[in-house]
């Protein structure tokens, strides 16, 4: 494929996949503009990425949750850039959902973790796509914007909103060539899933849905399960009428 | 994480919990949250280790595989610093289009560099390069309430010496830099011949090791009498012309734990039979690609899931120069008589180069593995046997293969065990341990 070195804005860098997409990225050579709270933890990944092939990489700490900082943030990412060719969102928080259902407050904050935050970056980068008027922009959603289980609706809603703000962003943007991908991961094996018993033939290694992320991004898929098998899982669990649904505890 | 670890032998059946760790700035207080709640612990790589050597005597393991970054690269020196759950197979895939290659890898390369240093492990250049430990620069050490040590041969050489075959018990080895090895291209050049009995085995090793960077030997465990020790010897060096290729080839798997074992006398004799038959019986050369010459078994993910729900044992020995060809030929026959035994048995000739590492495996001589599905009769029939013939040869068993062995076999074995008994962390306790020591 083309071998130009790419210009990859990450915001959440630290994550397990958004890390393990960005190892592919790095063999390529290409140059880096890395987003997340926590700088020691950036500064690990970056020296990962290094050694691995990555040309430049420029470490930005942030909270996403600053809506005030993304313009700064998008002001250095463009002087340490020039352009972005991939922009990854790929922070976010997986809520306790039972404690959410008594404290409105933490509801309302990992709500702004996994969708707020994520909308007004969205805002910020798309004005940013639109005067490119070239590139991908990806957002990791979730197998949980398919519907609302009772286990984690709220998680669910949030990355739903998600979901359909990218669905309206890809119409357009579609316009001016720049693509969207809506990323839908099932299970995977990381830090945020950790704790959780989760049926071993379901969860999937972040290095195995980075590849199919990079692979998607590059081939410019509108949404992406990541394992594919999710897709066949989503189709059957939103076919499930409502009123058995309701009745399930999934 | 959730999901029960093991040993890759599957036996003895302890399933260890994993307490994962992402960041090397949050291994102390994990270590601390472990061992305050469980008493003690131990580093748990990618599960490489078949018997009981990588198992908690709490069954409350650290499990280091997400520690998988690089820390550092110089690719004009082929020094690399890493954390210790990167597995060898990463390590790879990063240092071959840069053109370098492990300077000593074991029989998978889905074992981690923390876990290559604990057992310091060895390959098919062992007569040439010694074992993983010669190779290693310095690594970083974490023992429970201590600050970190960083390792190396002149600042620290009792936990160097220690920590280099010393099973995880010294501290947490939680980063390490290695110096890598030049190649030109990734593929391996090799010589295929097959032999007919032991002696000629002896023959052909005393002839092509010392020409050829690597030297491995399948064997016919079911072969019996004037045929008992043949197989088929295999000699490669890396290309000098060629590509730099990783990791290319695609992976099967095994997908699921069959009720029994698979390997049974029918399967073993009728595979081994048609295995050797297959080669030639003049020497024949050859390009192989690394993967396949280094690591066959790896194209099958989960192979260990064949010998069913008991898991299986291996059996690996080494027998000093001196007594080698009398006691691998009495081996051979006591495992051709029992009729048991895995598809291909492993004789390799291992060299003088000494270890770094206190309780190091192996030593000058030659070297026997293999598989055998779990059963009573193997504790009770086959290895005292087995043991018998290697205890009267001088020889010793491999811990990081172990599920069986004395403790007093261990320890004439291998007496620098006390002093790394006095440098164990005490926080840190393997059943293996507990069962050769205590």
């Amino acid at each position: 494929m083309k071998t130009a070195v790419k210009k990859v804005l990450i915001i959440g860098a630290t994550s397990a996949i958004a890390s393990a997409c960005a190892r592919l990225w790095a063999t390529q050579g290409s140059d880096f503009f890395l987003v997340a709270r926590n700088v020691e933890k950036l500064q690990q990944t970056a020296a990962d990425l290094k050694a691995r092939g990555a040309s430049h990489v420029t470490l930005h700490e942030m909270d996403a949750n600053d809506i005030e900082a993304h313009p700064l943030m998008m002001g250095r990412c463009l002087t340490a850039l020039g352009q972005i060719d991939i922009a990854l969102i790929a922070h976010g928080t997986l809520p306790d959902q039972k404690a959410c259902e008594r404290d409105v407050h933490m509801a309302l904050k990992e709500f702004a973790n996994n969708c707020t935050s994520v909308i007004a970056l969205l805002t910020v980068l798309a004005m940013q796509f639109e005067t490119q008027r070239c590139g991908s922009l990806a957002i990791i959603s979730s197998v949980a914007a398919d519907r609302g289980r009772p286990s984690n609706y709220l998680y669910g809603s949030a990355k739903a909103a998600v979901s359909t703000y990218c669905e309206g962003l890809q119409a357009r943007l579609f316009k001016v060539g720049v693509h969207v991908t809506t990323i839908k991961p099932g299970f995977v094996d990381t830090p945020m899933t950790q704790g959780l018993s989760l049926p071993a033939a379901l969860l999937a290694q972040p290095a195995q849905v980075a590849q199919r992320i990079v692979k998607g991004i590059a081939n410019k898929v509108p949404t992406l399960y990541a394992p594919g098998f999710w897709a066949l899982i989503m189709l059957f669990i939103r076919s499930i009428p409502q009123p058995v649904f309701k009745r399930l505890n999934l | 994480m959730s999901t029960p670890l093991y040993s890759w032998g599957r036996f003895p059946r302890r399933p260890q919990r994993g307490h994962g760790c992402v960041w090397l700035d949050e291994l102390p207080a994990q270590m601390d949250r472990v061992i305050g709640a469980h008493r003690s612990s131990l580093p748990y790589g990618n599960g490489r280790s078949y018997g009981d050597s990588c198992l908690a005597a709490s069954d409350e393991v650290l499990h280091m595989r997400s520690l998988d970054r690089l820390i550092e690269a110089d690719w004009t020196t082929g020094v690399i610093k890493a954390e210790a759950g990167i597995t060898l197979a990463e390590v790879l895939a990063v240092a071959i289009p840069r053109g370098w290659f492990l300077p000593v890898t074991p029989g998978t390369q889905y074992a981690t560099l923390g876990g290559a240093i604990a057992n310091d492990v060895h390959g098919k250049n062992h007569h040439v390069r010694g074992t993983f430990g010669r190779h290693v620069l310095s690594f970083g050490l974490l023992r429970h309430g201590e600050p970190e040590r960083i390792c190396t041969l002149a600042t620290q050489p009792e936990l160097f010496a220690a920590s280099i075959g010393g099973l995880g018990l010294t501290g947490v080895i939680h980063w390490a830099q290695i110096q890598l090895m030049p190649i030109r291209a990734s593929q391996i050049d090799t010589t295929t011949v097959r032999f007919a009995n032991l002696a000629e085995f002896f023959a052909l090793s005393a002839e092509l090791d010392a020409r050829h960077e690597y030297s491995v030997a399948w064997v016919d465990c079911l072969a019996k009498g004037a045929e008992t020790g043949r197989g088929v010897f295999i000699v490669g060096d890396h290309a000098q012309y060629g590509s730099l290729e990783a990791g290319q080839r695609k992976k099967l798997s095994v997908p699921l734990t069959p009720p029994v074992s698979l390997i049974n006398k029918l399967s073993l004799s009728a595979f081994n039979n048609l295995y050797w038959r297959l080669h030639p019986s003049q020497r024949r050369q050859g390009r192989s690609a690394y993967e396949p010459f280094f690591y066959p078994l790896d194209r099958i993910l989960h192979w260990n899931r064949m010998y069913g729900r008991r898991g299986f044992q291996q059996y690996q020995c080494v027998v000093p120069a001196a007594n080698a060809e009398a006691a691998m030929g009495e081996l051979l026959r006591t495992i051709a008589d029992a009729g048991q035994g895995s598809f291909l048995a492993v004789l390799k000739r291992c060299g003088a180069l000494a270890s770094p590492g206190l309780l190091s495996f192996p030593l000058e001589g030659t070297s026997l593995a293999l598989d055998f599905a779990q059963s009573e009769a193997l504790e009770n029939v086959l290895f005292p046997r087995l043991d018998a013939i290697v205890r009267a040869a001088g020889g010793r068993l491999y811990p990081a293969k172990d599920a069986h062995m004395s403790g007093a076999d261990f320890r004439r074995a291998y007496p620098a065990w006390e002093q790394l008994e006095a440098l164990r962390d005490p926080s840190l306790m393997s059943r293996f341990w507990s069962r050769v020591i205590l």
